[in-house]
Protein backbone atom coordinates (compact mmCIF):
# COMPACT_ATOMS: atom_id res chain seq x y z
CA UNK A 1 0.00 0.00 0.00
CA UNK A 2 2.73 2.54 1.00
CA UNK A 3 4.05 1.57 -2.74
CA UNK A 4 0.72 3.01 -4.59
CA UNK A 5 1.07 5.83 -2.58
CA UNK A 6 4.42 7.21 -4.42
CA UNK A 7 2.39 6.81 -7.75
CA UNK A 8 0.85 10.43 -8.45
CA UNK A 9 -2.04 9.20 -10.18
CA UNK A 10 -2.94 6.65 -7.44
CA UNK A 11 -2.47 9.86 -5.46
CA UNK A 12 -4.47 11.95 -7.25
CA UNK A 13 -7.12 9.37 -8.08
CA UNK A 14 -7.18 8.61 -4.24
CA UNK A 15 -7.79 11.80 -3.47
CA UNK A 16 -10.72 12.24 -5.78
CA UNK A 17 -12.34 9.48 -4.73
CA UNK A 18 -11.50 10.25 -0.94
CA UNK A 19 -13.27 13.43 -0.99
CA UNK A 20 -16.74 11.82 -2.53
CA UNK A 21 -16.56 9.08 0.37
CA UNK A 22 -16.01 11.68 2.94
CA UNK A 23 -18.42 13.85 1.93
CA UNK A 24 -21.06 10.87 1.78
CA UNK A 25 -20.17 9.69 5.59
CA UNK A 26 -20.26 13.35 6.46
CA UNK A 27 -23.54 14.13 4.75
CA UNK A 28 -25.12 11.44 7.80
CA UNK A 29 -24.10 13.91 10.35
CA UNK A 30 -24.00 16.91 9.01
CA UNK A 31 -24.71 18.86 5.55
CA UNK A 32 -25.21 22.40 5.30
CA UNK A 33 -28.90 22.41 4.57
CA UNK A 34 -31.84 19.98 4.68
CA UNK A 35 -32.28 18.04 1.79
CA UNK A 36 -36.06 17.22 2.24
CA UNK A 37 -36.49 20.90 2.68
CA UNK A 38 -38.49 22.32 0.23
CA UNK A 39 -37.68 26.55 0.24
CA UNK A 40 -39.79 27.59 -2.82
CA UNK A 41 -39.11 31.45 -1.99
CA UNK A 42 -35.27 30.56 -2.46
CA UNK A 43 -35.42 28.57 -6.07
CA UNK A 44 -32.46 28.70 -8.50
CA UNK A 45 -30.07 30.99 -7.13
CA UNK A 46 -26.96 30.75 -8.85
CA UNK A 47 -24.01 29.72 -6.52
CA UNK A 48 -23.22 32.60 -4.04
CA UNK A 49 -22.07 32.16 -0.06
CA UNK A 50 -25.14 30.92 1.22
CA UNK A 51 -25.83 28.21 -1.23
CA UNK A 52 -22.21 27.26 -2.36
CA UNK A 53 -23.47 25.34 -5.29
CA UNK A 54 -26.75 27.38 -5.80
CA UNK A 55 -29.93 25.63 -5.44
CA UNK A 56 -32.36 23.81 -7.61
CA UNK A 57 -36.13 24.22 -8.74
CA UNK A 58 -37.53 23.27 -5.34
CA UNK A 59 -34.97 25.96 -3.12
CA UNK A 60 -32.98 22.47 -2.10
CA UNK A 61 -29.51 23.49 -1.41
CA UNK A 62 -27.24 21.88 -4.17
CA UNK A 63 -24.36 21.09 -2.26
CA UNK A 64 -26.13 19.14 0.07
CA UNK A 65 -27.82 17.36 -2.23
CA UNK A 66 -24.48 16.14 -4.29
CA UNK A 67 -23.09 15.43 -0.66
CA UNK A 68 -26.35 12.98 0.23
CA UNK A 69 -26.07 12.06 -3.57
CA UNK A 70 -22.64 10.22 -2.83
CA UNK A 71 -24.44 8.21 -0.50
CA UNK A 72 -26.76 6.70 -3.18
CA UNK A 73 -23.58 6.51 -5.61
CA UNK A 74 -21.52 5.09 -3.35
CA UNK A 75 -23.75 2.78 -1.93
CA UNK A 76 -25.05 1.35 -5.06
CA UNK A 77 -21.64 1.01 -6.61
CA UNK A 78 -20.32 -1.03 -3.61
CA UNK A 79 -22.90 -3.65 -3.26
CA UNK A 80 -23.09 -4.02 -6.67
CA UNK A 81 -19.36 -5.03 -6.69
CA UNK A 82 -20.05 -6.70 -3.77
CA UNK A 83 -22.61 -9.09 -6.07
CA UNK A 84 -20.32 -9.47 -8.74
CA UNK A 85 -17.80 -10.71 -6.53
CA UNK A 86 -19.64 -12.93 -4.40
CA UNK A 87 -20.95 -14.86 -7.27
CA UNK A 88 -18.41 -13.99 -9.70
CA UNK A 89 -15.74 -15.04 -7.58
CA UNK A 90 -17.05 -19.01 -6.84
CA UNK A 91 -18.29 -19.55 -9.99
CA UNK A 92 -14.88 -18.70 -11.74
CA UNK A 93 -12.92 -20.42 -9.24
CA UNK A 94 -15.34 -23.64 -9.60
CA UNK A 95 -15.12 -23.39 -13.39
CA UNK A 96 -10.99 -23.08 -13.21
CA UNK A 97 -11.16 -26.10 -11.01
CA UNK A 98 -13.55 -28.34 -13.14
CA UNK A 99 -12.12 -27.11 -16.30
CA UNK A 100 -13.61 -28.53 -19.28
CA UNK A 101 -16.30 -30.39 -17.47
CA UNK A 102 -19.48 -29.66 -18.16
CA UNK A 103 -19.46 -27.68 -15.05
CA UNK A 104 -17.23 -25.30 -16.78
CA UNK A 105 -19.33 -24.99 -20.02
CA UNK A 106 -22.34 -24.54 -18.18
CA UNK A 107 -20.51 -21.59 -16.18
CA UNK A 108 -18.97 -19.58 -19.16
CA UNK A 109 -22.00 -20.24 -21.18
CA UNK A 110 -24.29 -19.00 -18.74
CA UNK A 111 -21.54 -16.09 -18.55
CA UNK A 112 -21.93 -15.28 -22.14
CA UNK A 113 -25.52 -15.14 -21.97
CA UNK A 114 -25.61 -12.24 -19.33
CA UNK A 115 -22.86 -10.66 -21.49
CA UNK A 116 -25.45 -10.62 -24.44
CA UNK A 117 -27.66 -8.29 -22.05
CA UNK A 118 -26.46 -5.02 -20.94
CA UNK A 119 -27.04 -3.90 -17.79
CA UNK A 120 -29.40 -1.28 -19.20
CA UNK A 121 -31.43 -4.11 -20.45
CA UNK A 122 -31.21 -5.96 -17.35
CA UNK A 123 -32.34 -3.10 -15.12
CA UNK A 124 -35.45 -2.44 -17.65
CA UNK A 125 -36.21 -6.13 -17.13
CA UNK A 126 -36.19 -6.11 -13.70
CA UNK A 127 -37.51 -2.72 -13.28
CA UNK A 128 -40.70 -4.01 -15.55
CA UNK A 129 -40.95 -6.77 -12.85
CA UNK A 130 -40.48 -5.59 -9.53
CA UNK A 131 -40.60 -1.56 -10.11
CA UNK A 132 -38.05 1.05 -10.52
CA UNK A 133 -36.13 1.38 -6.99
CA UNK A 134 -32.31 1.93 -5.86
CA UNK A 135 -32.34 -1.54 -4.85
CA UNK A 136 -33.59 -2.94 -8.47
CA UNK A 137 -30.47 -0.52 -9.74
CA UNK A 138 -28.25 -2.26 -7.37
CA UNK A 139 -29.24 -5.87 -8.31
CA UNK A 140 -29.03 -5.15 -12.11
CA UNK A 141 -25.33 -4.02 -12.34
CA UNK A 142 -24.73 -6.68 -9.59
CA UNK A 143 -25.77 -9.22 -11.98
CA UNK A 144 -23.75 -7.67 -14.58
CA UNK A 145 -20.52 -7.80 -12.91
CA UNK A 146 -20.74 -11.50 -12.20
CA UNK A 147 -19.54 -12.75 -15.30
CA UNK A 148 -17.07 -9.70 -15.67
CA UNK A 149 -15.40 -11.38 -12.11
CA UNK A 150 -16.09 -14.96 -12.83
CA UNK A 151 -14.12 -14.40 -16.26
CA UNK A 152 -11.13 -12.71 -14.40
CA UNK A 153 -11.32 -15.33 -12.09
CA UNK A 154 -10.93 -18.40 -13.80
CA UNK A 155 -8.58 -16.72 -16.59
CA UNK A 156 -6.35 -15.92 -13.38
CA UNK A 157 -6.96 -19.43 -11.43
CA UNK A 158 -6.68 -21.33 -14.63
CA UNK A 159 -2.89 -20.34 -15.18
CA UNK A 160 -1.73 -21.01 -11.78
CA UNK A 161 -3.68 -24.21 -11.71
CA UNK A 162 -0.58 -25.48 -13.40
CA UNK A 163 1.87 -23.93 -11.13
CA UNK A 164 4.17 -26.44 -9.27
CA UNK A 165 2.73 -25.10 -5.45
CA UNK A 166 -0.61 -26.00 -6.57
CA UNK A 167 0.79 -29.67 -7.28
CA UNK A 168 2.89 -29.70 -4.36
CA UNK A 169 -0.80 -28.56 -2.32
CA UNK A 170 -2.14 -31.40 -4.70
CA UNK A 171 0.11 -34.19 -3.32
CA UNK A 172 -0.29 -32.90 0.31
CA UNK A 173 -3.79 -34.26 -0.35
CA UNK A 174 -5.90 -31.19 -0.60
CA UNK A 175 -9.24 -31.37 -2.39
CA UNK A 176 -9.56 -28.60 -5.17
CA UNK A 177 -12.26 -26.83 -3.05
CA UNK A 178 -9.30 -25.93 -0.49
CA UNK A 179 -6.92 -25.47 -3.06
CA UNK A 180 -8.95 -22.67 -4.07
CA UNK A 181 -9.95 -20.94 -1.01
CA UNK A 182 -6.38 -21.35 0.37
CA UNK A 183 -3.83 -21.09 -2.83
CA UNK A 184 -5.58 -19.65 -5.22
CA UNK A 185 -8.05 -17.12 -4.36
CA UNK A 186 -5.26 -15.05 -2.31
CA UNK A 187 -3.16 -15.16 -4.90
CA UNK A 188 -5.76 -12.94 -7.03
CA UNK A 189 -6.63 -10.52 -4.65
CA UNK A 190 -4.16 -7.93 -6.79
CA UNK A 191 -6.51 -8.89 -9.76
CA UNK A 192 -9.56 -8.49 -7.98
CA UNK A 193 -8.79 -5.53 -6.34
CA UNK A 194 -7.70 -3.86 -9.97
CA UNK A 195 -11.06 -5.61 -11.16
CA UNK A 196 -13.41 -4.33 -8.13
CA UNK A 197 -11.75 -0.73 -8.66
CA UNK A 198 -13.04 -0.03 -12.17
CA UNK A 199 -16.35 -2.20 -11.27
CA UNK A 200 -16.86 0.24 -8.72
CA UNK A 201 -16.53 3.50 -10.93
CA UNK A 202 -18.83 1.69 -13.32
CA UNK A 203 -21.13 1.20 -10.99
CA UNK A 204 -21.59 5.15 -10.26
CA UNK A 205 -21.60 5.79 -13.80
CA UNK A 206 -24.45 3.06 -14.08
CA UNK A 207 -26.28 4.17 -10.84
CA UNK A 208 -26.11 7.74 -12.61
CA UNK A 209 -27.51 6.37 -16.61
CA UNK A 210 -30.31 4.15 -14.37
CA UNK A 211 -31.54 7.32 -12.20
CA UNK A 212 -30.78 9.29 -15.03
CA UNK A 213 -34.03 7.56 -17.29
CA UNK A 214 -35.98 6.77 -14.45
CA UNK A 215 -34.97 3.58 -13.34
CA UNK A 216 -32.76 4.07 -10.40
CA UNK A 217 -33.54 5.57 -6.66
CA UNK A 218 -36.93 7.31 -6.41
CA UNK A 219 -37.16 10.45 -5.09
CA UNK A 220 -36.54 11.54 -2.29
CA UNK A 221 -33.77 9.60 -2.17
CA UNK A 222 -31.29 12.26 -3.33
CA UNK A 223 -29.01 10.75 -6.58
CA UNK A 224 -26.71 12.50 -8.96
CA UNK A 225 -28.38 10.84 -11.64
CA UNK A 226 -31.78 11.89 -11.26
CA UNK A 227 -30.26 15.91 -10.15
CA UNK A 228 -29.31 15.66 -13.92
CA UNK A 229 -32.40 14.38 -15.23
CA UNK A 230 -34.07 17.34 -12.75
CA UNK A 231 -32.24 20.03 -14.50
CA UNK A 232 -32.36 19.41 -18.01
CA UNK A 233 -35.41 21.38 -18.73
CA UNK A 234 -33.80 24.27 -16.74
CA UNK A 235 -30.15 23.71 -18.02
CA UNK A 236 -30.14 27.07 -20.66
CA UNK A 237 -31.26 29.72 -17.64
CA UNK A 238 -30.22 27.45 -14.14
CA UNK A 239 -26.60 25.65 -16.13
CA UNK A 240 -25.27 25.04 -12.40
CA UNK A 241 -28.36 22.73 -11.90
CA UNK A 242 -26.36 20.42 -14.41
CA UNK A 243 -22.64 21.20 -13.78
CA UNK A 244 -22.07 20.24 -10.33
CA UNK A 245 -23.68 17.02 -9.91
CA UNK A 246 -22.44 16.24 -13.27
CA UNK A 247 -18.26 17.23 -12.17
CA UNK A 248 -19.29 15.10 -8.89
CA UNK A 249 -19.87 12.02 -11.22
CA UNK A 250 -16.59 12.50 -13.19
CA UNK A 251 -14.37 13.52 -10.41
CA UNK A 252 -15.50 10.73 -8.56
CA UNK A 253 -15.34 8.33 -11.39
CA UNK A 254 -11.88 9.57 -12.71
CA UNK A 255 -10.72 9.45 -9.18
CA UNK A 256 -11.53 5.62 -9.71
CA UNK A 257 -9.83 4.67 -12.42
CA UNK A 258 -6.97 6.64 -12.06
CA UNK A 259 -6.48 4.17 -8.56
CA UNK A 260 -7.75 1.41 -10.44
CA UNK A 261 -4.76 2.17 -13.19
CA UNK A 262 -1.66 2.95 -10.89
CA UNK A 263 -2.72 0.17 -8.79
CA UNK A 264 -2.68 -2.55 -11.42
CA UNK A 265 0.40 -0.90 -13.00
CA UNK A 266 1.83 -1.56 -9.54
CA UNK A 267 0.65 -5.28 -9.32
CA UNK A 268 2.30 -6.08 -12.40
CA UNK A 269 5.71 -5.45 -12.98
CA UNK A 270 5.94 -6.36 -16.55
CA UNK A 271 3.21 -4.08 -17.57
CA UNK A 272 4.80 -1.41 -15.61
CA UNK A 273 7.93 -1.77 -17.67
CA UNK A 274 6.48 -2.64 -21.05
CA UNK A 275 4.53 0.66 -20.72
CA UNK A 276 7.57 3.03 -19.79
CA UNK B 1 -13.94 -21.96 -41.91
CA UNK B 2 -17.45 -24.08 -42.73
CA UNK B 3 -16.96 -25.93 -39.47
CA UNK B 4 -15.66 -22.93 -37.57
CA UNK B 5 -18.55 -20.73 -39.42
CA UNK B 6 -21.28 -24.06 -38.34
CA UNK B 7 -19.76 -24.20 -34.59
CA UNK B 8 -20.52 -20.43 -34.50
CA UNK B 9 -24.03 -20.78 -35.59
CA UNK B 10 -24.69 -23.72 -33.31
CA UNK B 11 -23.62 -21.28 -30.60
CA UNK B 12 -25.47 -18.14 -31.75
CA UNK B 13 -29.00 -20.82 -31.97
CA UNK B 14 -28.80 -21.87 -28.30
CA UNK B 15 -27.62 -18.24 -27.19
CA UNK B 16 -30.75 -16.70 -28.50
CA UNK B 17 -33.04 -19.78 -26.98
CA UNK B 18 -31.27 -19.19 -23.55
CA UNK B 19 -32.37 -15.36 -24.22
CA UNK B 20 -35.68 -15.59 -25.33
CA UNK B 21 -36.32 -18.17 -22.06
CA UNK B 22 -34.73 -15.65 -19.77
CA UNK B 23 -36.81 -12.83 -21.39
CA UNK B 24 -39.91 -15.14 -21.27
CA UNK B 25 -40.16 -16.30 -18.07
CA UNK B 26 -38.96 -12.75 -16.18
CA UNK B 27 -41.86 -11.33 -17.46
CA UNK B 28 -44.25 -14.87 -16.94
CA UNK B 29 -43.46 -14.55 -13.12
CA UNK B 30 -45.19 -10.69 -12.68
CA UNK B 31 -48.84 -11.00 -11.12
CA UNK B 32 -51.80 -9.47 -12.81
CA UNK B 33 -53.33 -10.20 -16.14
CA UNK B 34 -53.23 -8.51 -19.06
CA UNK B 35 -56.31 -8.88 -19.91
CA UNK B 36 -58.18 -7.28 -17.37
CA UNK B 37 -55.22 -4.62 -17.63
CA UNK B 38 -56.24 -3.97 -21.17
CA UNK B 39 -59.62 -3.42 -20.03
CA UNK B 40 -59.72 -2.14 -17.16
CA UNK B 41 -61.64 -2.45 -13.97
CA UNK B 42 -65.13 -2.27 -14.97
CA UNK B 43 -64.81 -4.93 -17.77
CA UNK B 44 -67.31 -8.03 -17.12
CA UNK B 45 -65.15 -11.54 -16.64
CA UNK B 46 -66.80 -13.11 -19.83
CA UNK B 47 -65.09 -10.27 -21.72
CA UNK B 48 -62.30 -10.54 -19.83
CA UNK B 49 -61.91 -14.66 -20.23
CA UNK B 50 -63.24 -13.66 -24.13
CA UNK B 51 -60.16 -11.82 -24.67
CA UNK B 52 -57.76 -14.20 -22.40
CA UNK B 53 -58.86 -16.63 -25.45
CA UNK B 54 -58.15 -14.44 -27.80
CA UNK B 55 -54.11 -12.89 -27.03
CA UNK B 56 -54.05 -17.18 -26.18
CA UNK B 57 -53.14 -16.03 -22.06
CA UNK B 58 -55.46 -19.67 -21.05
CA UNK B 59 -53.29 -21.88 -22.85
CA UNK B 60 -50.39 -23.37 -20.63
CA UNK B 61 -47.01 -21.46 -19.73
CA UNK B 62 -45.34 -23.27 -22.85
CA UNK B 63 -47.18 -22.97 -24.93
CA UNK B 64 -47.36 -19.37 -25.01
CA UNK B 65 -44.03 -19.58 -25.00
CA UNK B 66 -43.66 -21.73 -28.17
CA UNK B 67 -46.49 -18.77 -29.37
CA UNK B 68 -44.25 -16.18 -28.30
CA UNK B 69 -40.90 -17.42 -30.02
CA UNK B 70 -42.69 -18.63 -33.27
CA UNK B 71 -44.29 -15.25 -33.64
CA UNK B 72 -40.79 -13.57 -33.28
CA UNK B 73 -39.26 -15.94 -35.87
CA UNK B 74 -42.31 -14.51 -38.09
CA UNK B 75 -41.36 -10.87 -37.29
CA UNK B 76 -45.10 -10.79 -35.27
CA UNK B 77 -44.03 -9.53 -31.64
CA UNK B 78 -47.98 -9.54 -30.65
CA UNK B 79 -50.21 -6.82 -29.84
CA UNK B 80 -49.37 -3.82 -27.37
CA UNK B 81 -51.53 -4.07 -24.38
CA UNK B 82 -51.65 0.08 -23.59
CA UNK B 83 -52.48 0.84 -27.64
CA UNK B 84 -54.04 -2.50 -29.04
CA UNK B 85 -51.72 -2.31 -32.32
CA UNK B 86 -49.22 -4.83 -33.40
CA UNK B 87 -45.87 -4.37 -31.58
CA UNK B 88 -43.94 -4.64 -34.64
CA UNK B 89 -45.32 -1.81 -36.33
CA UNK B 90 -44.57 0.57 -33.25
CA UNK B 91 -41.08 -0.79 -33.20
CA UNK B 92 -40.82 -0.52 -37.14
CA UNK B 93 -41.15 3.55 -36.49
CA UNK B 94 -38.50 3.68 -34.01
CA UNK B 95 -35.69 0.92 -35.17
CA UNK B 96 -34.66 3.09 -37.39
CA UNK B 97 -33.74 5.99 -35.02
CA UNK B 98 -31.96 3.77 -32.51
CA UNK B 99 -30.28 1.78 -34.77
CA UNK B 100 -28.72 4.26 -37.23
CA UNK B 101 -28.20 6.22 -34.41
CA UNK B 102 -25.77 2.85 -32.55
CA UNK B 103 -24.24 2.64 -36.31
CA UNK B 104 -23.48 5.99 -36.89
CA UNK B 105 -21.73 6.61 -33.21
CA UNK B 106 -20.11 2.84 -34.00
CA UNK B 107 -18.47 4.45 -37.03
CA UNK B 108 -17.48 7.83 -35.51
CA UNK B 109 -16.15 5.95 -32.80
CA UNK B 110 -14.10 3.89 -34.78
CA UNK B 111 -12.67 6.83 -36.92
CA UNK B 112 -11.73 8.90 -33.85
CA UNK B 113 -10.18 6.18 -32.20
CA UNK B 114 -7.62 4.57 -34.97
CA UNK B 115 -6.12 7.55 -36.23
CA UNK B 116 -5.66 8.47 -32.34
CA UNK B 117 -4.45 5.42 -30.78
CA UNK B 118 -1.99 4.68 -33.57
CA UNK B 119 -0.63 8.36 -33.35
CA UNK B 120 -0.55 7.51 -29.86
CA UNK B 121 1.37 4.34 -30.19
CA UNK B 122 3.55 5.31 -32.98
CA UNK B 123 4.70 8.52 -30.89
CA UNK B 124 5.25 7.13 -27.60
CA UNK B 125 6.02 8.96 -24.38
CA UNK B 126 5.57 12.16 -26.77
CA UNK B 127 3.11 15.22 -25.95
CA UNK B 128 0.74 13.76 -28.26
CA UNK B 129 0.59 10.24 -26.45
CA UNK B 130 0.16 11.73 -23.18
CA UNK B 131 -2.53 14.14 -24.68
CA UNK B 132 -4.30 11.33 -26.19
CA UNK B 133 -3.69 9.32 -22.35
CA UNK B 134 -5.15 12.18 -20.53
CA UNK B 135 -7.87 12.96 -22.83
CA UNK B 136 -9.12 9.32 -22.99
CA UNK B 137 -9.11 9.19 -19.01
CA UNK B 138 -11.50 11.69 -19.29
CA UNK B 139 -13.80 10.38 -22.09
CA UNK B 140 -14.13 7.18 -19.79
CA UNK B 141 -14.98 9.14 -16.88
CA UNK B 142 -17.61 11.52 -18.11
CA UNK B 143 -21.40 10.06 -18.10
CA UNK B 144 -22.11 11.13 -22.02
CA UNK B 145 -25.69 11.96 -21.09
CA UNK B 146 -24.40 14.75 -19.37
CA UNK B 147 -21.75 15.63 -22.16
CA UNK B 148 -24.70 15.49 -24.44
CA UNK B 149 -26.99 18.38 -21.62
CA UNK B 150 -23.82 20.09 -21.81
CA UNK B 151 -23.64 20.01 -25.86
CA UNK B 152 -27.06 21.04 -26.22
CA UNK B 153 -26.81 24.20 -24.63
CA UNK B 154 -23.37 25.27 -25.79
CA UNK B 155 -23.64 24.23 -29.76
CA UNK B 156 -27.84 24.14 -29.88
CA UNK B 157 -29.07 26.48 -27.85
CA UNK B 158 -26.46 28.99 -27.87
CA UNK B 159 -24.71 28.75 -31.08
CA UNK B 160 -27.20 26.87 -32.84
CA UNK B 161 -25.33 24.74 -34.91
CA UNK B 162 -26.71 21.30 -34.32
CA UNK B 163 -30.30 20.58 -33.50
CA UNK B 164 -31.35 20.80 -30.43
CA UNK B 165 -33.36 17.43 -30.05
CA UNK B 166 -36.60 15.79 -32.18
CA UNK B 167 -36.45 13.58 -35.60
CA UNK B 168 -37.85 14.70 -38.35
CA UNK B 169 -37.76 10.92 -40.02
CA UNK B 170 -35.36 9.44 -43.11
CA UNK B 171 -37.42 11.59 -45.45
CA UNK B 172 -35.21 14.24 -45.67
CA UNK B 173 -31.86 12.05 -45.00
CA UNK B 174 -29.73 15.20 -45.05
CA UNK B 175 -31.69 16.88 -42.27
CA UNK B 176 -32.15 13.12 -39.99
CA UNK B 177 -28.28 12.90 -40.02
CA UNK B 178 -28.03 16.31 -39.08
CA UNK B 179 -30.31 15.38 -35.86
CA UNK B 180 -28.55 12.01 -35.49
CA UNK B 181 -24.90 13.91 -35.84
CA UNK B 182 -24.92 15.09 -32.19
CA UNK B 183 -26.44 12.87 -30.25
CA UNK B 184 -24.32 9.40 -31.76
CA UNK B 185 -21.04 11.89 -31.20
CA UNK B 186 -21.58 12.27 -27.71
CA UNK B 187 -23.18 8.64 -27.82
CA UNK B 188 -19.53 7.68 -29.26
CA UNK B 189 -17.04 9.84 -27.21
CA UNK B 190 -16.64 7.34 -24.13
CA UNK B 191 -16.09 4.24 -26.33
CA UNK B 192 -13.67 6.01 -29.14
CA UNK B 193 -11.78 6.48 -25.71
CA UNK B 194 -11.78 2.90 -25.13
CA UNK B 195 -11.36 2.18 -28.52
CA UNK B 196 -7.95 4.36 -28.83
CA UNK B 197 -6.45 2.64 -25.85
CA UNK B 198 -6.74 -0.70 -26.25
CA UNK B 199 -5.46 0.51 -30.41
CA UNK B 200 -2.56 1.75 -28.62
CA UNK B 201 -1.97 -1.12 -26.15
CA UNK B 202 -2.44 -3.29 -29.07
CA UNK B 203 -0.05 -1.69 -31.41
CA UNK B 204 2.90 -1.45 -29.08
CA UNK B 205 2.52 -5.03 -28.12
CA UNK B 206 2.96 -6.34 -31.82
CA UNK B 207 5.65 -3.45 -31.85
CA UNK B 208 7.79 -5.51 -30.12
CA UNK B 209 7.60 -8.75 -31.61
CA UNK B 210 10.31 -10.31 -34.01
CA UNK B 211 8.23 -9.89 -37.33
CA UNK B 212 8.91 -6.19 -36.75
CA UNK B 213 12.14 -6.11 -36.73
CA UNK B 214 11.90 -9.11 -39.61
CA UNK B 215 10.20 -6.39 -41.79
CA UNK B 216 12.68 -3.37 -40.93
CA UNK B 217 15.01 -5.87 -42.16
CA UNK B 218 13.91 -6.27 -44.83
CA UNK B 219 13.58 -2.72 -45.48
CA UNK B 220 10.48 -1.58 -44.56
CA UNK B 221 9.65 1.67 -43.63
CA UNK B 222 8.90 2.62 -39.94
CA UNK B 223 5.48 3.42 -41.26
CA UNK B 224 5.45 0.96 -43.87
CA UNK B 225 5.99 -1.73 -40.98
CA UNK B 226 3.43 0.00 -38.80
CA UNK B 227 0.89 0.09 -41.54
CA UNK B 228 1.16 -3.93 -43.57
CA UNK B 229 2.54 -5.98 -40.29
CA UNK B 230 1.88 -4.50 -37.24
CA UNK B 231 -1.88 -2.82 -37.75
CA UNK B 232 -3.33 -6.23 -38.97
CA UNK B 233 -1.90 -7.82 -35.58
CA UNK B 234 -3.56 -5.38 -33.75
CA UNK B 235 -7.09 -5.76 -35.30
CA UNK B 236 -7.69 -8.84 -33.48
CA UNK B 237 -8.20 -6.68 -29.75
CA UNK B 238 -9.78 -4.34 -31.25
CA UNK B 239 -12.47 -6.23 -33.28
CA UNK B 240 -13.26 -7.56 -29.63
CA UNK B 241 -13.32 -3.94 -28.16
CA UNK B 242 -15.93 -2.81 -31.46
CA UNK B 243 -17.77 -5.59 -31.12
CA UNK B 244 -18.52 -5.76 -27.52
CA UNK B 245 -19.34 -1.88 -28.01
CA UNK B 246 -22.39 -2.20 -30.39
CA UNK B 247 -24.31 -3.23 -27.29
CA UNK B 248 -23.10 -0.38 -25.04
CA UNK B 249 -24.06 1.93 -28.03
CA UNK B 250 -27.43 0.10 -28.74
CA UNK B 251 -28.60 0.41 -24.62
CA UNK B 252 -26.29 3.43 -24.84
CA UNK B 253 -28.28 4.71 -27.61
CA UNK B 254 -31.55 4.07 -25.48
CA UNK B 255 -30.20 6.38 -22.68
CA UNK B 256 -29.19 9.39 -25.20
CA UNK B 257 -32.45 9.43 -27.07
CA UNK B 258 -34.04 10.39 -24.21
CA UNK B 259 -31.54 13.86 -23.76
CA UNK B 260 -32.16 15.40 -27.67
CA UNK B 261 -35.53 13.97 -27.75
CA UNK B 262 -35.65 11.19 -30.20
CA UNK B 263 -38.50 9.01 -31.14
CA UNK B 264 -36.14 5.81 -30.86
CA UNK B 265 -36.69 2.35 -29.01
CA UNK B 266 -35.68 4.02 -25.67
CA UNK B 267 -38.80 6.35 -25.38
CA UNK B 268 -41.24 3.82 -26.08
CA UNK B 269 -39.32 0.86 -23.86
CA UNK B 270 -39.64 3.41 -20.81
CA UNK B 271 -43.26 4.56 -21.69
CA UNK B 272 -44.45 0.86 -22.19
CA UNK B 273 -42.83 0.34 -18.14
CA UNK B 274 -44.48 3.03 -16.81
CA UNK B 275 -47.86 2.19 -18.54
CA UNK B 276 -47.27 -1.76 -17.73
CA UNK B 277 -47.14 -2.86 -21.43
CA UNK B 278 -45.15 -5.88 -21.12
CA UNK B 279 -45.31 -7.54 -23.84
CA UNK B 280 -43.73 -4.17 -25.71
CA UNK B 281 -40.95 -4.58 -22.67
CA UNK B 282 -40.32 -8.24 -23.37
CA UNK B 283 -40.04 -7.83 -27.22
CA UNK B 284 -38.16 -4.96 -27.38
CA UNK B 285 -35.47 -6.50 -24.97
CA UNK B 286 -35.75 -9.56 -26.74
CA UNK B 287 -34.74 -7.74 -30.15
CA UNK B 288 -32.29 -6.00 -28.57
CA UNK B 289 -30.27 -8.48 -27.20
CA UNK B 290 -30.74 -10.49 -30.06
CA UNK B 291 -29.31 -7.38 -31.83
CA UNK B 292 -26.00 -7.99 -29.33
CA UNK B 293 -26.05 -11.60 -29.95
CA UNK B 294 -25.64 -11.09 -33.47
CA UNK B 295 -23.24 -8.64 -33.56
CA UNK B 296 -20.75 -10.89 -31.01
CA UNK B 297 -21.57 -13.99 -33.97
CA UNK B 298 -20.36 -11.35 -36.60
CA UNK B 299 -17.19 -10.26 -34.56
CA UNK B 300 -16.40 -13.88 -34.22
CA UNK B 301 -16.40 -14.85 -37.81
CA UNK B 302 -14.64 -11.54 -38.51
CA UNK B 303 -12.00 -12.45 -36.46
CA UNK B 304 -11.45 -15.81 -38.09
CA UNK B 305 -11.26 -13.94 -41.46
CA UNK B 306 -8.21 -11.72 -40.39
CA UNK B 307 -6.83 -14.30 -38.25
CA UNK B 308 -6.46 -18.02 -39.71
CA UNK B 309 -5.37 -19.52 -36.68
CA UNK B 310 -8.34 -18.91 -35.14
CA UNK B 311 -9.72 -21.06 -37.76
CA UNK B 312 -8.04 -24.35 -36.88
CA UNK B 313 -8.52 -23.75 -32.96
CA UNK B 314 -12.52 -23.81 -32.90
Amino acid sequence: MKAAFKMPGFVAGFIMAFVFVAAALLSFVWSPYAVDGVDIVNKLHPPDMTNWFGTDHLGRDIFSMIMVGARTSIAVAIVAVGIGVLLGVPLGLAAAARKGTLLDEVIMRGNDLIFAFPALLIAILITAVFGASALNAIIAIGIFNIPVFARLVRGGALSLWTRDFILAARVAGKGRVRISFEHILPNLTNLLIVQGTIQFSLGILAEAALSYVGLGAQPPIPSWGRMLADSQTMISFAPHLALFPGAAIVLTVLGLNLMGDALRDLFDPKLRRDRQ
Amino acid sequence: MLRFTLNRLLSLGLSLIAASVVIFFAIEIIPGDPARLMLGINATQDAVDALRTQMGLDQGVLVRYWLWVSGLVQGDFGISYTYRVPVSEMVQGRIWVSLPLALYALVLSTLIAFPVGIIAAAKRGSWADWLVMGGTQLGVAIPNFWFAMLMVSLLAIKYRLFSAGGFSGWDDPLLAMRSLTLPAFVLALPQASILARVMRSALLDTLSEDFMRTARAKGRTRRGALVHHALRNAMIPVLTIIGLQFSFLLAGAIIIEKVFFLPGLGSMIFTAITQRDLIVVESVVMLLVFAVILVTFLVDITYALVDPRLRRRA
